[in-house]
């Protein structure tokens, strides 16, 4: 069968037989973006974090049927190194990997986080944020939440009230 | 004599078994049919509707601590999950975050339309079956149903009837469904309505 994807703003065409293939897999080995990463395939971890619609997703628990005419958006999609998202430049300014293989997940899921609570608290955080990482990065990526949500809002043009 | 005595014994063990094996694996239904009189007293449509209600599919979703429980040990929601403002989770980490409207078999994550703890008021958690009974029909705490739209929702919502569908856990293995037939709890549940939901005193 074929689907209809909106990725990172552009329109993809996947031919794919099982339309319950994991979008994960859809994203990482026919689309070629690699930073969504697996995990633990059982929607755990966090590390395939990815949006939907604006909505953080684990999309190794999603079947690529449901993506159908939907709005994804990867790691890829965030930013870039010219205009980097306020996560990505916050965790670069706290130097927040280690091994980096969770971050991506961590990163679309502060990215949500932030859609929705400008500036979380540490209990906002500690709710929202339960992706798993091996190399206990949970100190500096608190730091960089709370400095994404101070960029977020240096960056964000004020309204007229 | 007694030698062929023991000979027709055996060979009566026999056919026994091999009726036995013949008949395993015959998966036609998971419920056996089990009729009044393999009974002392006969089971009532209350009993039946209870022993699904009271099952960990069903009870795992109403929980009275606002966390939802998980697997047949009932065991709270990994990673902190919680009610959160609207059933549904937290704000950014939601139900749907992980869940979608439908099973999934290569996660093992259960899923189905409107998946969602059910409301605060409807725990069912730690209640025997007649104070569940009691809360089903109270329209303080049902949802302000009556108790004809108690009844379809029993007996017709997805994610009620997800019951008999809960898919595979992480490992492939099936979750185990309520104890009696999606078919037979129904039955049992209209007839109940029917015959005017009265709750037995125990």
């Amino acid at each position: 069968m074929t689907l209809s994807l909106n990725v990172n703003g552009a329109a993809q065409t996947v031919a794919i037989t099982d339309e319950n293939t994991p979008l994960l897999w859809v994203i990482r080995d026919l689309l070629e973006l690699k930073g969504t990463k697996f995990g633990c395939g059982k929607a755990a971890c966090g590390a395939c974090t990815l949006h939907i619609d604006g909505e953080a997703v684990r999309s190794c628990s999603y079947p690529v049927k449901l993506a159908a005419g939907k709005n994804i958006t990867t790691i890829e999609g965030l930013g870039n190194e010219e205009n980097p998202h306020p996560v990505q430049q916050a965790w670069i300014d706290e130097i927040v990997p280690q091994c980096g293989y969770c971050q991506p997940g961590f990163m679309m899921a502060t990215a949500a986080l932030l859609n929705k609570i400008p500036d979380p608290t540490d209990a906002d955080i500690d709710r929202n944020i339960i992706n798993v990482c091996r190399c206990g990065t949970y100190y500096r990526m608190r730091k960089a939440i709370h400095r994404a949500a101070a960029i977020q809002k240096e960056t964000t043009p004020k309204t007229e009230e | 004599m007694r030698k062929k005595q023991t000979w027709y014994a055996l060979l009566f063990a026999s056919v026994i078994g091999l009726f036995a094996v013949a008949n395993y694996g015959n998966d036609a239904s998971e419920y056996i049919t089990v009729t009044p009189t393999d009974f002392a007293n006969e089971e009532t449509p209350f009993d039946t509707m209870m022993r699904v209600l009271t099952h960990e599919r069903c009870v795992n979703c109403h929980p009275n601590d606002h966390i939802p429980k998980q697997g047949d040990d009932s065991h709270p929601h990994y990673f902190g999950m919680a009610r959160g403002t609207s059933n549904m989770g937290f704000e950014a980490t939601r139900c749907t975050s992980c869940h979608q409207s439908e099973n999934n078999a290569y996660s093992g994550v259960p899923g189905a339309p409107e998946w969602s703890l059910a409301p605060a008021q409807m725990y069912w958690e730690g209640l025997n079956r007649i104070e569940i009974a009691k809360s089903m029909l109270d329209p303080e705490r049902n949802g302000g149903r009556t108790p004809e739209e108690t009844m379809h929702h029993l007996t017709e919502h997805e994610l009620v009837l997800w019951a008999w569908d809960p898919g595979v856990d992480a490992s492939g293995i099936p979750r185990e469904k309520p104890p009696v037939s999606k078919e037979d709890y129904i039955k049992a549940v209209k007839q109940w309505f029917a015959d005017g939901h009265i709750i037995p005193s125990e």
